[in-house]
């Protein structure tokens, strides 16, 4: 027996590093003995009591602190402080640097404590929970931190799980109970848990009060679907399964009653060990920054070592002799030592390069434009009440140069909502849509318990039921029988069923509404009402869904004591256990399902077999058999179905549409636009992928060609991808940029097309494709596609998906967008955005990424500008200050400047800034372009905002030089002394910069107003008071600048100086963008001043705008029509590959197509050949289609070309 | 084929055909649907100025049609000021002040004494202000500025004894307090200047100098004040130690006039406050105006006086006599008035230039329009 405690050294070791963890580090197993808590608190296991919290009031302090001086940033600046307490270097007062980094580490140091605080708050709620635990024979109510490993408790109906629980017993029969698990998993089906059937027998309290058998299980981890352990108990041993097991965070439906022993608590149950931290994602702005971050250190220490040679040759030269006057400091004796304290004190007066708000600066723009997206009305669904959510702050800029959408299919393309569409019942087929009967059947004057929202539109298979047809009746029994889906009737009549996948609820509500309502069950019959007349029948056996089966049966028994087995399961699979009389009724069916699959649409098919009591006896002794089995117990069961799964008779088939969701095919059609390439990866079967291509436009008819890639071997899949390759380059050797290829690749053929061999053959050709869609990948494929693209074209990569499938794909790519849908909300959680639909990713990416984007871009320009601006003067005034590190300015302008003077200006642009209004970001996707090749900021724009921000320092020092040198105020008395040069060169810089972010703003808002007018105006202000008389009475060494605001500006000499150096600064500036402007207008640009010549109409928008109301049905019956898929349920299977003799008819879409022919853009040329010419072209297509309302589908096309002619 | 997904009517909120509106309008207590405001939408209204011909241009040709006036005026005003300037280092050994100079010892008690004769070629009509001029000399240096004691100077009486540590070395003499303490202060510039008008008989007039009113206001009534008043500075200066290079106490800068003694001589409070630049000038005395009608310094020869108390040759310094007249734009300055007109002539120019090439290109960007 091993247990932690066999390796102290290693346990020592590990407990000496966390001593708050409890010893879990170095648990082997587990061992919990029921009802007593002294054998098992020997364990020292964890308590029930969590802490998400990091800190608390006495460790706040220090532990922030700790973190914050962690960043590399904060510790420089640290570093900074300490070099300025040293008299002989300090060039600079200790507050200029110790007021902002103490303004920073407060801001994060409340941001932590407000975020702690509210875990705090959480943390206290849960622990405070009650819970009833049995306690020598009596429940007793204790809160959750107290509830031990070992304790039983008891749990009443819609309690949540306190910790993770081995079931004992039930107040339902055979110890089994219904739980939740939407809070573990996101999934909001009901699913079932069962007792070990020992302890299920014990029943009650006073029972369980002396139950002492002990539980040997594995130690704490963060698998979900897995436990194993073993129970002992008077002296036999019962294997336990995830079965036995009650999660924390489960909530406990439909069940009066159940008590469960405490085997993981507190920090160890699977949904603490599951909380992990997410792995944090930087955004190419932030690599690109901390270079330049880098690259600047390194400017500012080759300035300091300039300035340092200059020192020792001025002191060498002049200093020396000039010691008379001004003798060295004491420790200091020569020049050497002189230059190298000049050299730190430079370091500390040229810190403000790199300032320290910058990096809050960055986090509070962003955060911003995260509100702004959490706020954005257009992406709040009003269906499910969802509003858009920025789960990242951090990352928005990156939304604005996205290149490669990677894309689920389920619930993301799709809307995952199943309807029961048609069927096939002994080879006749029911639900053809035809115009003679376009209105919805009404099933309430027929079926009381009808639900309302089911649609079919054919009456002849209502009136097949009505009429008594015995296949029909039999089909629908069927239905209502063979399902796992939980019903709930509040009232009678009332109707709510919880199905495990929507498929299986889709199937029963049909029968339900054709008079076979399934109303309950209980592990042992099914209540019914068929006809309108109640029936229940005993339910013998569920043999369930897998993945491999991919068919479930139930065995039941009717009132007149038939047994009948019901199957239902995916074609290819039921087929083949058909009893062979079926043959001409399995020919027909298959006609119809190959029917239903093209018209998209997921199919099953549904048989049945009567079984005698003695098979029923046989079969049921072997299954009790392998159900009992310790080992291969799922192998064993398997074969014990597929036993019975035999010889059945054919019903039917049903076909089940699967909705597109809405503005799929727009959204994709846009961004595809804005040349971003949507890959979808999905696990549905290549027919199915290929079909949703279509349907939402990935794949059009004017493509050249779709390359299918399905190899089984590596060398196929390697000749395929040649041949693929080879084709492509001949095609695409005349330069027709609208001949497009797209490719299909199976999850098979993607296993060795990602092996590193054959990767960047692959890349390659997938790359050349307009459309690439992967099927039948497993969630760990779809990370490889991503890292795959991530690793060899540095480009932006988003993955969108709703499901936990999509989890490691969104974990994986550069942002990770979940959908809020049907499938739960673990891809929510790991996700970076959410929203609800797919059509609101256009609005994500091209308005606010695109904005965010833009807006970064600008801020980081400026405010690299601006401290260049003010840093490099006191470069300047080196050389004429014999590199002393004098400062030009005041230490109370230092301080100032970069977080009082010029901080909100350029945040309130950082925030509010627009370009072109959001409609045109939508209606022009060629506006996305810059973002993607990374234009607006770059080394190039960052070398030309640094050039920028030294001219305007050369500026700045040497024009207050030459004219004050000479200068005398009115009255005679000189202007060239010290204090009026600092403030004249303030003030010109604060002008300066002012003029600059003015013209840097292109949408002045009130805030940009206020913030710009109030900065100046606060600069004024402030040094009107810093100069007052009144504070140098008080401290006559901090303020020597009294009355200097006065009497320096009031200087006509001062003012014509800065009015001078003001324009010196800007009229280059001004004449250098209006050129840029006049001669290569960007496409924003010419948008911007298209609508201040003349407001365009609508008519050009009108291309992406609907006419207000989706029909939804219209949508489902055009859009989605070329789905095909034998999916059973929601979970996509990976298992064999189906394969269907079917082509598909890919030439034959009828649908109305994109014609996106975008010719050689200006962005398109630049992207080829950078270097060359000046003179570009654009002609931008669309092709729109309008939904004119009304029943015809109106495909008008409309074309609008924008071109920007080179000559 | 179908409504899009975007519709940029939505956002009014009261589109008129939207059938969800009025069930959204009964769940609004539970929605979670984002306030519909102008600013979280984003919609704030917005002033977008666009540089475009229409705006930029004319800034320009503005621009240039204020800055060359101004330069003119500038210019002009600039040229009519007199100004004479004269070194006395005594750096050439034909100078009078050479041997001043090379003979300069700290010890010295009895000041050198030596005169420069020079002529006016035109007389300054107008108040004539005397500056003396340092070259080499980094009052700017970072030691040099921090070397004081603005509590000591502001006649604060633990300052007075106790001085900043700022002002080492200089800070301590004899186990005395240095007042006023500091490098600022002890390298206080003491030559003395006197001028003499050489009439055309040869007698030699005293010009009247006028040593108040040469500091600025808020130095002289704010900044410095006396320990104590300005009541017996000798007793208020007791027990403080005069600085390393000085010859008199600084209760004996002016023993005339109690106004401007002390830490509020002017002299003093000139020199203290310290220059941006290594080549600077402060002023010395002002010369004024008698009558209206003769000129302040006439035309003719002059002879100026010095007592040379101040070595700079050590570091190779310099030290100049300056005479200038004033206009309302303050000394001259001949950079100011070009520089606009410079400025002014650029601006213009790049107008014209900018004009041209907008109206070439102009076709072209007509068809960039996008058409509607």
């Amino acid at each position: 027996m091993h247990t932690h405690r066999q390796a102290p050294f290693f346990f020592l070791s590990v407990y000496s590093c966390f001593i708050f963890a409890s010893c879990v580090s170095a648990e082997e197993e587990r061992r919990v003995r029921a009802n007593d808590r002294e054998y098992n608190e020997k364990f020292q296991y964890a308590s029930n009591c969590i802490m998400t919290s990091k800190y608390n009031i006495i460790t706040f302090l220090p532990v922030n602190l700790f973190e914050q001086f962690q960043e590399v940033a904060n510790t420089y600046f640290l570093f900074l402080l300490i070099l300025q307490l040293i008299p002989q270097i300090s060039s600079l007062s200790w507050f200029t640097t110790i007021v902002p980094l103490a303004l920073v580490l407060t801001i994060t140091a409340v941001k932590d404590a407000t975020d702690d605080y509210f875990r705090h708050k959480s943390d206290n709620q849960v622990n405070n929970r009650q819970s009833q635990v049995l306690i020598r024979g009596l429940l007793q109510n204790e809160k959750w931190m107290n509830v031990r490993v070992g304790d039983i408790i008891k749990l009443e109906n819609n309690q949540f799980v306190a910790a993770d629980l081995l079931l004992l017993s039930s107040s339902e029969p055979h110890g089994l109970c219904y739980i939740e698990t939407a809070e573990l998993d996101g999934e909001t089906n009901m699913k079932v848990r069962q007792s070990v059937s020992v302890t299920s027998e014990l029943g009650d309290q006073n029972n369980l009060s002396s139950f002492n058998g002990e539980v040997v299980c594995e130690p704490p981890n963060n698998k979900l679907d897995r436990f194993c352990g073993t129970l002992y108990w008077r002296d036999k041993k019962y294997t336990l399964t995830n079965q036995n097991m009650l999660l924390r965070g489960c909530v406990l439906r439909n069940t009066e009653a159940c008590y469960g022993l405490v085997i993981f608590a507190g920090p160890d149950t699977k949904l603490m060990q599951n909380s992990g931290r997410t792995k944090f994602k930087r955004t190419s702005i932030d690599r690109l920054m901390n270079t330049l971050v880098l690259w600047i250190f390194g400017f500012l220490v080759c300035m300091g070592v300039i300035l340092a040679i200059g020192n020792a040759v001025w002191e060498r030269e002049v200093g020396s002799l000039f010691q008379s006057y001004l003798p060295w400091d004491p420790p200091v004796d020569n020049f050497l030592f002189n230059a190298f304290l000049s050299f730190w004190s430079y370091v500390i007066i040229l810190n403000t390069v790199v300032p320290i708000s910058l990096y809050v600066s960055v986090e509070v723009i962003r955060l911003g434009h995260s509100y702004f997206i959490n706020w954005d009305q257009h992406m709040f669904c009003s269906q499910c009440n969802t509003a858009a959510e920025a789960r990242t702050t951090t990352l928005n800029e990156e939304l604005g140069q996205v290149e490669y959408i990677f894309s689920d299919k389920t619930g993301t393309l799709t809307q995952n909502i199943m309807s029961f569409n048609k069927c096939s019942i002994n080879g006749q087929t029911f639900g053809k849509c035809t115009l003679k009967h376009r209105h919805r059947l009404d099933f309430t004057p027929f079926n009381p318990l009808a639900d309302l929202d089911f649609c079919f539109y054919d009456d002849t298979l209502l009136e097949s039921v009505k009429v008594g047809d015995l296949h029909t009746q039999e089909f629908f029994r069927l239905l209502s029988l063979c399902h796992t889906v939980m019903s709930e009737e509040k009232s009678e009549g009332e109707l709510v069923y919880k199905a495990q996948s929507p498929d299986e609820g889709a199937l029963v509500t049909a029968a339900r509404n054709f008079g076979f309502v399934f109303r309950s069950r209980t592990p042992g019959t099914i209540s019914t009402t068929e006809m309108g007349r109640p029936a229940t029948y005993t339910l013998l056996a569920i043999l369930d869904f897998n993945n491999i089966r991919k068919r479930m049966s139930v065995i039941v028994r009717n009132a007149e004591g038939r047994i009948r087995l019901y199957c239902k399961g995916a074609d290819t699979v039921l087929l083949e256990r058909l009893h062979p009389c079926n043959q001409e009724l399995t020919n027909i069916t298959s006609d119809h399902l190959n029917e239903y699959a093209a018209d998209g649409l997921r199919t099953l098919a549904l048989a049945y077999r009567d079984l005698t009591e003695d098979e029923w006896e046989a079969w049921s002794e072997s299954h009790r058999c392998a159900d009992k089995a310790t080992d291969c117990r799922e192998d064993r069961l398997a074969a014990a179905y597929e036993q019975i799964e035999q010889d059945m008779m054919l019903l039917g088939a049903t076909a089940i549409e699967d909705k597109l969701q809405e503005g799929v095919p727009e959204t994709i059609a846009v961004l595809s636009l804005a040349n971003i390439k949507i890959w979808v990866l999905t696990g549905d079967k290549q027919e199915t992928a290929v079909n949703i291509g279509y349907s939402c436009k990935m794949l059009t008819d004017d493509m050249t060609e779709v390359f299918i890639i399905s190899g089984h071997t590596v060398q196929s899949v390697r000749q395929e991808l040649r041949s693929v390759s080879l084709t492509g380059r001949t095609a695409a050797c005349p330069p027709s940029s609208w001949s497009t290829f797209a490719l299909i690749i199976n999850g098979h053929s993607l296993a060795h097309a990602l092996e590193a061999d054959m990767e960047t053959e692959f890349l390659s050709t997938a790359c050349a494709c307009k459309a690439v869609i992967c099927c039948r990948v497993t969630p760990l494929q779809k990370a490889q596609v991503v890292e795959l693209i991530k690793k060899h074209k540095k480009a932006v990569t988003l993955a969108i998906g709703d499901g936990a499938n999509d989890v490691s794909m969104i974990k994986s790519a550069h942002i990770g967008v979940g959908i809020s849908g049907q499938e739960g909300i673990q891809a929510v959680l790991a996700s970076d955005y959410s929203f609800s639909q797919f059509r609101f990713l256009q609005r994500l990416l091209l308005v606010h990424g695109r904005w965010s984007y833009l807006r970064m871009c600008r801020f980081l320009c400026y405010f690299f500008y601006k401290n260049f601006a003010f840093t490099m003067v006191h470069f300047w005034f080196g050389f004429f200050c014999g590199f002393s590190a004098q400062t030009v300015y005041d230490q109370y302008f230092i301080t100032l400047y970069n977080i009082v003077y010029t901080s909100l200006p350029v945040l309130a642009m950082g925030i509010f800034d627009q370009d072109v209004p959001d409609h045109r970001s939508l209606e022009y996707p060629k506006l996305y372009e810059p973002g993607q090749l990374n234009l607006l900021f770059n080394k190039k724009e960052f070398f030309i905002c640094i050039a920028q921000g030294i001219y305007t320092s050369v500026v700045l020092f040497f024009v207050p030089y030459a004219v004050l040198s000479d200068a005398s105020q009115s009255n005679g008395v000189p202007l060239a002394d010290y204090q009026t040069f600092a403030v004249t060169t303030a003030t010109a810089l604060v002008i300066v910069v002012s003029v600059q972010i003015a013209l840097d703003t292109g949408f002045w808002t009130v805030i940009n107003h206020v913030c710009v007018w109030g900065s100046l105006g606060s600069y004024f202000t402030i040094m009107f008071a810093l100069h007052s008389q009144s504070l140098f009475r008080i401290f006559p060494n901090q303020f020597h600048f009294v009355g200097h605001a006065q009497s320096t500006l009031l200087q006509p000499v001062v003012w014509l100086t800065i009015a001078l150096a003001t324009a010196i600064c800007i009229v280059p500036v001004l004449a250098f963008r209006f050129l840029k402007l006049d001669l290569k207008p960007q496409l924003s640009d010419t948008l911007v001043r298209q609508k201040k010549r003349k407001p365009v109409g609508r008519s050009v928008g009108g291309a992406w705008r609907g006419t207000g109301s989706v029909s939804e049905g219209r949508l489902g019956a055009r859009g989605g029509s070329r789905r095909s898929g034998y999916a059973f349920a929601h979970q996509e299977g990976f298992g064999e590959l189906i394969t269907s003799g079917k082509n598909m008819r890919l030439s034959s879409m009828a649908l109305a197509s994109f014609a996106s022919r975008h010719s050689s853009g200006w962005i398109d040329t630049l992207r080829r050949k950078k270097h060359t010419s000046a003179h570009t072209e654009c002609v931008l297509c669309f092709s729109g289609d309008i939904l004119r309302n009304g029943e015809d589908v109106d495909c008008s096309k409309t074309h609008y070309e924008l071109g920007f002619n080179g000559e | 084929m179908m409504a899009s997904s975007y519709n940029a009517k939505e956002e009014d909120g009261h589109h008129s055909g939207a059938p969800a509106h009025g069930g959204a309008a009964a769940a609004a207590a539970k929605s979670k649907k984002p306030d519909n405001t102008a600013f979280k939408q984003q919609r704030l209204p917005a002033w977008q100025p666009i540089l475009t011909a229409g705006t930029v241009l004319p800034a320009f040709f503005v621009i240039g049609l204020i800055f060359i006036p101004i330069g003119i005026g500038l210019f002009v005003t600039s040229n009519n000021i007199r100004e004479f300037e004269i070194d006395y280092t005594g750096v050439d050994v034909d100078s009078p002040c050479y041997s001043c100079a090379r003979n300069f010892s700290w010890n010295n008690t009895a000041p050198c004494l030596c005169s420069v004769d020079f002529t006016l070629e035109q007389p300054f009509e107008s108040n004539v202000f005397m500056y003396y001029g340092l070259s080499n000399f980094y009052q700017n240096h970072r030691r040099y500025v921090k070397s004081r004691d603005d509590s000591q100077l502001y006649g604060d009486r633990s300052a007075l004894t106790n001085p900043s540590k700022e002002c080492e070395p200089y800070r301590m003499s004899d186990g005395q307090a240095i007042a006023p303490c500091g490098a600022i202060a002890n390298s206080l510039f003491n030559d003395t200047l006197e001028l003499y008008h050489i009439d055309s008989n040869g007698t030699r007039n005293t010009i009247p100098l006028v040593k108040k009113g040469i500091a600025w206001w808020t130095d002289k009534h704010v900044k410095f004040r006396n320990p104590g008043g300005n009541n017996n500075l000798t007793a208020a200066f007791r027990g403080t130690s005069k600085p390393v290079n000085w010859r008199k106490p600084v209760y004996d800068l002016d023993p005339s006039d109690p106004d401007n003694n002390g830490f509020i001589n002017e002299d003093f409070i000139v020199w203290m406050r310290t220059a941006a630049l290594p080549t600077f000038r402060k002023l010395y005395r002002i010369i004024q105006k008698k009558a209206v009608t003769t000129p302040t310094l006439p035309s003719g020869r002059y002879v100026l006086n010095i007592s040379y108390n101040y070595p700079v040759l050590s570091f190779d310094g310099r030290k100049r006599m300056i005479l200038s007249t004033i206009s309302w734009m303050g000394g001259k300055n001949p950079f100011l008035g070009i520089a606009y007109i410079t400025v002014g002539s650029i601006c213009f120019f790049l107008g014209v230039v900018l004009l041209i090439i907008h109206h070439k290109y102009d076709t072209r960007n007509n068809s960039a329009d996008i058409p509607n």
